[in-house]
């Protein structure tokens, strides 16, 4: 996944010269995850930079630069070290357009790697995707394949608002899949079905799709057909495709590596609560990480939800 | 117009690179075990660091921060600060954390991925590591506060890396500590390099040490692989916060040897030569000249503190190897004083589903 994240930084900039990248590691070293290997060589230092270590000036040099016209795509390092940034995406970058009546805009992505199941270091790990979701005028972003990386890190550019680009970790290098470097973006604001089945809906996003679809391996052997919702953009949540999912399948089951209190998760439950209730034949399930630190590594498979824990909470919206 | 305010940043060394005196030696360099005592922890502190990369390389320890190059740095702090005072650490500074106290296998069972890595048996007070870039400044800020509320002579000290400077936090710990005179002392390791980003690309100041400028404190250079020269600015640096005079920075220039942690290829961006050169220049090489002139040491004792170095650092690997991980409750049990009525459900679910135990 991570070459299809650097080609389609590759693609438009050279589409688009207002597209820069900043960052941490960005340029020399080509990203601690090699992201953004080679722009340098091929854009130059002024398009693809490396700027100082503080967070809060990545994302504030990227509110002054889109302001004014750029197109910023700046990397986070790690999405544990985005809190110095979040003074900035919280009370400017994501309120630009609005408080200003559209006269100035904030055209930003902050890619940020994602989640754990690496056995990287102490704050390396985490999915705080909730606290992004929380911020209103900012997208949050989470792609689950190379080929929607690719397509949907082109939309999260080409679009005139802020993008939270969330990468999880373990895709980088987990599958190999062709990826056709046509240009062509994914829509935001859109779930992607990725299997189609009529018992029971199975919302996720990000690396949670492999256990799910492992986990939906095996439930189909018990007869079980699930239908696998990728969320992809987190917020704003396209509820039309997920109550059109739980009309048909009567079921619902949300799996998703953070914490669960007020995860995101509990926001499509709630939608589902007010849109889709009488659609649901049996309660709604969430199989979430729990409401502590994320361990340190030896732990973290205990703390990502397994794909036991998730055909178990299939099955329990299954008994009658 | 007229100057209102200017200011020069002086440099220290004590020990040259070839283990001759650059100025007249301060009296710890007179007291044979007392020197011995560092060049033994430098040279244990190499080993440790040098089995730790390996036992990243063969899959037993995770990603793991070397300090291959800041020995003297780390052990001359570590000889500087009294038990009492605190060190706010960053992620790599072992050679201060054993002389210390701090265990060989509490290091290695946190970058093996376990938390008890950082219940310190020893020291109970300092700080655990701290990843999130320059944060811990303003930890030993306000243990220097507590220390002067409750009028107690000790100080903090607070490591940063060249690349953390850039960072708002750092400014604003130096601030404070500046505005309220408190018993701290910055030490600013500048080993040349934040993973890719060389210090020439972090700043245009042309020392990290006038940094303390703005902040209105005390800002000195030292060499930073010259023990001496470290031991002996760091300890009028805490002696003069614990009786009150007021915080200091100090920049340490040394050379980050290694890669920034095993998960980086240094090649990838900087020059071979400029490692060789750093090579040179050492802080090992130097303080054994030092001593070998003093008649103080010998191949043969050099020979045996290799051995006694191997079976150390062989033996906490070894107990580090065979500590089994912690049960799934140890994601509980820890985060607040009594565990809440939610978590405590949480934990029979984790309890559930919990993967088999095993060693590394």
């Amino acid at each position: 996944m991570v070459e299809a994240i650097t080609m389609a930084h590759a693609w438009e900039m050279q589409h688009d010269p207002s597209v820069v990248v900043i960052g941490q590691d960005v340029g020399a070293n080509g990203g601690v995850f090699r992201a953004t290997v080679g722009l340098q060589e091929r854009f130059g230092s002024a398009r693809v930079q490396d700027t100082p270590l503080a967070e809060a000036t990545i994302a504030g040099m990227s509110v002054g630069m889109a302001a004014q016209g750029l197109k910023p795509v700046a990397e986070i390092q790690f999405m544990g070290f985005m809190y110095p940034a979040l003074d900035q995406i919280v009370n400017h970058m994501s309120r630009m357009r609005h408080r200003t009546r559209g006269r100035l805009s904030c055209p930003v992505v902050i890619r940020t790697p994602h989640g754990g199941g690496i056995h990287a270091p102490e704050h390396h790990s985490e999915s705080t995707e909730t606290m992004l979701c929380h911020i209103p005028g900012i997208r949050v972003v989470c792609p689950s394949s190379p080929a929607r990386a690719y397509g949907l890190l082109l939309a999260s550019i080409r679009d005139p608002d802020p993008v939270m680009f969330l990468e999880p970790v373990r895709l980088y290098r987990a599958m190999r899949q062709e990826v056709v470097d046509n240009g062509r973006a994914l829509p935001l604001d859109a779930c992607f079905v990725l299997r189609e089945g009529t018992d029971v809906t199975i919302v996720t996003w990000g690396a949670m799709t492999l256990e799910t679809l492992r986990a939906v391996a095996e439930l189909d052997k018990e007869g079980v057909s699930a239908e696998v919702i990728d969320l992809a953009t987190l917020s704003p949540i396209d509820a039309d495709t997920i109550l059109a999912s739980v009309a048909k399948t009567g079921r619902l089951v949300i799996v998703h590596e953070a914490a669960r209190n007020v995860g995101v998760g509990a926001e499509i439950a709630a939608i589902v609560a007010e849109h889709g209730l009488y659609d649901l034949q049996a309660p709604v399930q969430r199989v979430t990480g729990f409401d502590t630190i994320m361990p340190l590594f030896r732990l973290e498979q205990d703390y990502i939800p397994s794909v036991k824990r998730i055909v178990d909470a299939v099955q329990l919206t299954l008994i009658d | 117009m007229q100057t209102v305010a200017e200011f020069k940043i002086q440099y220290r060394q004590i020990l040259k690179p070839d283990g001759e005196a650059a100025e007249p030696l301060p009296e710890f360099a007179r007291d044979r075990a007392e020197v011995l005592r560092m060049y033994r922890l430098m040279t244990l502190v190499r080993a440790f660091d040098a089995k730790a990369v390996n036992l990243q390389r063969t899959g037993q320890l995770g990603t793991f921060a070397s300090c291959l190059g800041h020995e003297a740095t780390h052990v001359g702090v570590g000889a500087a600060m009294h038990p009492g005072d605190v060190l706010a650490p960053v992620y790599r500074e072992y050679g201060t954390q054993l002389w210390r106290g701090v265990t060989m296998t509490e290091i290695l069972m946190y970058w093996g991925g376990d938390e008890r890595g950082n219940d310190f048996a020893v020291p109970r007070h300092d700080f655990a590591w701290c990843v999130p870039i320059a944060t811990q400044t303003l930890h030993a800020a306000g243990a220097a506060m507590a220390f002067k509320v409750r009028n107690e002579p000790r100080c903090a000290l607070a490591y940063i890396g060249d690349g953390g400077t850039s960072e708002g936090a750092f400014y604003e710990a130096l601030n404070l500590a500046g505005a309220r005179a408190l018993p701290v002392v910055f030490l600013v390791v500048n080993n040349g390099w934040a993973i890719s980003v060389p210090v020439s690309a972090q700043t245009a100041a042309s020392t990290l040490a006038q940094k303390s400028v703005a902040a209105g404190i005390p800002g000195v250079q030292i060499d930073g692989n010259d023990v001496f020269a470290v031991r002996q600015v760091v300890g009028e640096a805490v002696e003069a916060a614990r009786r009150g005079a007021g915080p200091c920075l100090i920049e340490a220039l040394t050379y980050r040897l290694s890669d920034h942690t095993t998960a980086d290829d240094a090649t990838r961006y900087r020059a071979d030569a400029e490692v060789k050169l750093a090579w040179s220049v050492e802080p090992l090489l130097r303080l054994r000249a030092y001593v070998e002139k003093a008649g103080w040491w010998s191949a043969a004792a050099e020979q045996e503190l290799l051995r006694d170095c191997a079976r150390r650092v062989d033996a906490a690997v070894s107990e580090y190897l065979g500590t089994a991980k912690q049960p799934t409750d140890a994601m509980f049990d820890r985060l607040f004083a009594s565990i809440p009525k939610h978590l405590q459900e949480q934990r029979l679910v984790a309890r559930k589903y919990a993967s088999k135990p095993g060693g590394h």
